[in-house]
This record gives C-alpha cells, sequence and structure tokens, in this order.
C-alpha cells in the first residue's frame, strides 16, 4: 500500500517537474523570440532560414505525394458508401471538407513530427551529449536564442505553409480519383467542392496547424535537452519525442475540434 | 603580501551536491596570473564539477568563486557573460559544432560578441587557427579532423576572444603520447606567449610534470594535497603515494572476490 502510494507521489513529482520544465523553456523562447528583438537584441535570421529550408521546403515533396495519395484513397473509401445512394458527386464535398478541416493539418503534422520533431530532439539531444550546449554557454551564447528560437520560428513558418499545400493537393488527389478511375466530370467536381467549402474551414485548418507547429517544434526541444547519457539517451529522447508529439498533436486536434464544432 | 587582484581565481568553501550527495566539500584555493593550475585526481573524484563550478555551467550549493576579484557565484546572467568573454574553455571531447566549419567554430564568438568587420574575423580566425598548428584548415570540417586536431581546433576557439584565463578539460584523454605530448607543449606556449591563466583537469602524470606550475590533488571532494610538484611527490598522504606509484586499488581484490563468490568457483 505505501510502495503504492509512494510511487503515485513519485509520479506525479516527476509530472509536476516536467511541466515546471516545459514552462521554463517557454517563457525563455518567448523571450528570446518576441521580447529580445524587441530591446534591439536580433534574430539569427540566416539560421531560421536554414531552418525553414530544412523543415518546409525539403518536406514538400514527401508532404505532397503522401496527401495526393491520401486525397485518392478518401474519394475511394467514400464513392464505396455514397456509389449506393447515387450520391457520388458529394464525393468532392466530402473530401474538399476533410482536407481542409482535419486531415490536411493532420497528416502534415504527424510527418513533419517523424521527419522533423524527431531530428530537432536528436540533434539537440546529440549537441548536448557532445558537450556542445555547454560550449554555446560558456561562450556567453544563449542555447535557446542560438538553437530553440530559429527552429521555433522556422517550424511556426513551414507548418502552416506545407498545411495550406497539403490542403490542395489532397483535394487534387481526390479530383485525379474521380474523375480519372469513377469518370466523374471535372467541371462537376470543380463546382462540388467550391459550394461545400466556406471560409471558416480554411481558418480552422490553419489555426490547428499554428498550435500543431507548437507542440511539434516544444517536445522536439524540450526531448533534446532531456538527453542524458551516450548515444543511448539520444535514441531513447528521440523515439519518446516522437511518441508524444504525435499523442499531443491528437489531443490538441480533438480540442479544438470540439471548439470548432460548437463556433 | 600579494593584491587581491594578482591572484585571478580564487575559491572559498566551495560546496557541490547532487541531491543528497556532496561531490566537493569545503574546497579553497587560488591561481595567481600567469600560472598553470591542475586539479588532478582519480575518476569521479569531482574534478569535472569543479571545473563545470569555475566556468559557470554548474552553480553550487554554498561557498564563492571569485574571478578577478568578482564574486561570479553572485553575479546574474548579464555578469557571467561579461565573464565568461574572458574565459575560453576546452572540452574533453572538443565540443566543435559539426555542422560548421572548423573557421566559423572559431569565428562564432567573434561575430556573436564583436562588431568586426567580417574580413578582420576571417583573419583573426586564420590567426588563432595558425597558432595552434591548424593553418590553412578553415574550411574543413569538425569531422574531417583527428582527436588531437579537434582537441587543437577546439582549443583555437577557446583563444579566439583572447581570454585571460583558459580551462582545459582533460585535454590529453584518448589522444597517443606524441599528439598528447604536442597538446602540452601548446598549452605551455600559450600560457608563455599570452600570459594565460590556466586551469587544467586531467589524471594523466606525464602531462602535470610538464605543465603545472601547482598541482591540487583531489580525493572524494576534498583536496588532499596542494603545491608544486616536488611538494606532491615529497607528500605522506597515501592517497597522494598511490596515485604517483600507479598503485592499484584494495577494492580490486574486494572485486574479484565478489566474482568468486558469484560464480562459486575457486
Amino acid at each position: 500500500m505505501v510502495a503504492i502510494v509512494g510511487n503515485i507521489g513519485r509520479i506525479t513529482l516527476d509530472w509536476v517537474h516536467a511541466v515546471l520544465r516545459v514552462c521554463v523553456l517557454m517563457v525563455d523562447t518567448i523571450n528570446w523570440m518576441v521580447v529580445a528583438p524587441l530591446r534591439g537584441r536580433g534574430l539569427r535570421v540566416r539560421s531560421t532560414i536554414e531552418q525553414f529550408v530544412s523543415f518546409g521546403v525539403m518536406s514538400l515533396p514527401i508532404v505532397s505525394l503522401i496527401c495526393f495519395l491520401i486525397g485518392a484513397i478518401m474519394a475511394m473509401q467514400a464513392s464505396y458508401q455514397l456509389a449506393r445512394f447515387g450520391a457520388t458527386r458529394y464525393i468532392a464535398n466530402l473530401v474538399g471538407v476533410a482536407a481542409m478541416r482535419e486531415l490536411a493539418p493532420l497528416m502534415t503534422a504527424i510527418l513533419l513530427t517523424g521527419r522533423s520533431g524527431s531530428a530537432i530532439a536528436a540533434e539537440i539531444g546529440t549537441m548536448k551529449v557532445s558537450e556542445e550546449i555547454d560550449a554555446l554557454d560558456v561562450m556567453g551564447l544563449n542555447p535557446t536564442k542560438f538553437l530553440v528560437v530559429p527552429k521555433f520560428l522556422a517550424m511556426l513558418l513551414a507548418i502552416p505553409c506545407l498545411t495550406v499545400v497539403a490542403m490542395f493537393v489532397m483535394m487534387f488527389g481526390g479530383f485525379c480519383l474521380t474523375t480519372v478511375v469513377l469518370g466523374m466530370e471535372p467541371q462537376l467536381y470543380f463546382e462540388q467542392t467550391a459550394s461545400a467549402l466556406v471560409m471558416k474551414d480554411l481558418v480552422t485548418g490553419m489555426i490547428k496547424s499554428f498550435f500543431f507547429a507548437v507542440v511539434i517544434c516544444w517536445v522536439g526541444v524540450y526531448r533534446g535537452f532531456q538527453v542524458e547519457g551516450g548515444a543511448e539517451g539520444v535514441g531513447k529522447q528521440t523515439t519518446s519525442s516522437v511518441v508524444t508529439s504525435i499523442f499531443l498533436i491528437i489531443v490538441v486536434d480533438m480540442v479544438f475540434t470540439i471548439f470548432f464544432y460548437f463556433m | 603580501m600579494a593584491n587581491v587582484n594578482d591572484y585571478v581565481i580564487e575559491v572559498r568553501d566551495l560546496v557541490v551536491k547532487y541531491g543528497e550527495r556532496t561531490v566537493l566539500d569545503g574546497i579553497n584555493f587560488r591561481v595567481p596570473r600567469g600560472q598553470t593550475f591542475v586539479i588532478l585526481g582519480g575518476s569521479g573524484c569531482g574534478k569535472s564539477t569543479l571545473l563545470r563550478n569555475i566556468v559557470g555551467l554548474m552553480r553550487p550549493h554554498s561557498g564563492r568563486i571569485f574571478i578577478n576579484g568578482q564574486d561570479f557565484t553572485a553575479m546574474n546572467d548579464r555578469g557571467r557573460i561579461a565573464v565568461r568573454k574572458k574565459m575560453g574553455v576546452c572540452f574533453q571531447g572538443s565540443a566543435l559544432f559539426n555542422s560548421m566549419t572548423v573557421g566559423d567554430n572559431v569565428a562564432l564568438p567573434l561575430r556573436e560578441h564583436t562588431k568586426l568587420e567580417e574580413s578582420t574575423i576571417e583573419i583573426m580566425t586564420k590567426i588563432k587557427l595558425e597558432l595552434v598548428g591548424l593553418g590553412g584548415f578553415e574550411d574543413f570540417m569538425p569531422a574531417e579532423l583527428s582527436g588531437g586536431m579537434k582537441k587543437r581546433a577546439g582549443l583555437a576557439r577557446a583563444m579566439a576572444m583572447d581570454p585571460e584565463i583558459i580551462c582545459y578539460d582533460e585535454p590529453s584523454a584518448g589522444l597517443d603520447p606524441i599528439v598528447a605530448a604536442g597538446l602540452d607543449a601548446l598549452i605551455r606556449k600559450m600560457q608563455h606567449t599570452f600570459n594565460l591563466t590556466s586551469i587544467v583537469v586531467t589524471h594523466e602524470m606525464s602531462s602535470v610534470e610538464l605543465i603545472a606550475d601547482t598541482v591540487c590533488m583531489l580525493k572524494d571532494g576534498r583536496i588532499v594535497e596542494m603545491g608544486d610538484m616536488g611538494r606532491l611527490r615529497a607528500s605522506s598522504h597515501p592517497f597522494v603515494q598511490q596515485f604517483l606509484d600507479r598503485r592499484p586499488d584494495e577494492e580490486g581484490e574486494g572485486g574479484s572476490e565478489y566474482l568468486r563468490s558469484l560464480t562459486g568457483g575457486d
């Protein structure tokens, strides 16, 4: 009994410590990203652009390919049900709304977690193991300013941009399948899509994607700084960053979906 | 009586704890300007922890560290950054940034802390690299260098801001004797040429003989002996004698007995 209570207490304390550390990291990041530049201590623009290219531009092919396929798959699955009611023209509506509101932001976020979130955790973790973070510190260079802020800004820019691309590519995937395989008139598909979508769908998707970016970057950075020991620690935290990140993305997605449903 | 400012580093009653465990217990020493102070001791005796406290990577539980007469432990971040600019650190694994060329590594502190022209920074980078015998290696990536060259590049980076104090963490660890001797000679050269105050953490006796002005020997978080090499050799402390004679620990035998009891053999 004592052991159980003790364990619960220890786990709770660990959680509280973790939350505190995340908060410290958040405050520090916001300080170096927003407050410090206003006081004339600049941002590292070049590094941010490099990271943007790595997170955003380099992810474009894989995000596009996957989203195209998902769009096509979604159209096929929709047709399976809708054809029974002779309502295949509504495939366009379904693909459009699902892509905009849900699947494009979610798929982009999950792909970027695997591709860039893990890379952030591994990079910072390796730097910690090889004393590079300490080296920054003793040179009087703040690791948050130097490492975290460029990644954070790049991620905040890259994910919403990729999400917009993903939305259109996904609808294009649905369009290709529906017109080529199912033989729907292209004109009809356009009209149906246009009639189904409203501005709110886009806004919903974009707001989600913005918060996904925050989650991916923060989890990656946090896990990276958590690395202890050697290569094994890097591997462990990298894996853990992906799992935590995907979990939190789904939770955030759920919260926003409920919120926008009633809005 | 020496002036306070003649002591570049002064450590007073330093206590460092990891959780409940006391790692350093009541450390006191002073390092005069231009001298090489060697912290010697076995693995896990707290010597790296002591260095991390001196360079400000850790804050002590109690006690004070004065750098150039200023209380480093009581400073805010801005003050600490100002002090750190006068301090160079050579890490055990050199800690070069792997994503940057050797030249960019050396130039980084100059780019971040000074408003010098890029052409000036390039010249200074070249000079620093030539100083450590790596002239012409500006465009190499750290991964393309050998262990000894990485340490030299790390030293060049530590020297970039023309520091007054330079700290070396295990400079000859993992190097062959010839390369290690070359590094010792370099440490000596830096000290003489720039009147640097150096702190060296090591367990290599051969390099201590070459570079040390003062040696401080740590055991279990306490200083057991401090003085020049002569005093160390004359010390009657059993640990110092054991360390100098390279005699194994009694526990070694205890270990084999333990192993025997586990395997049940004789």
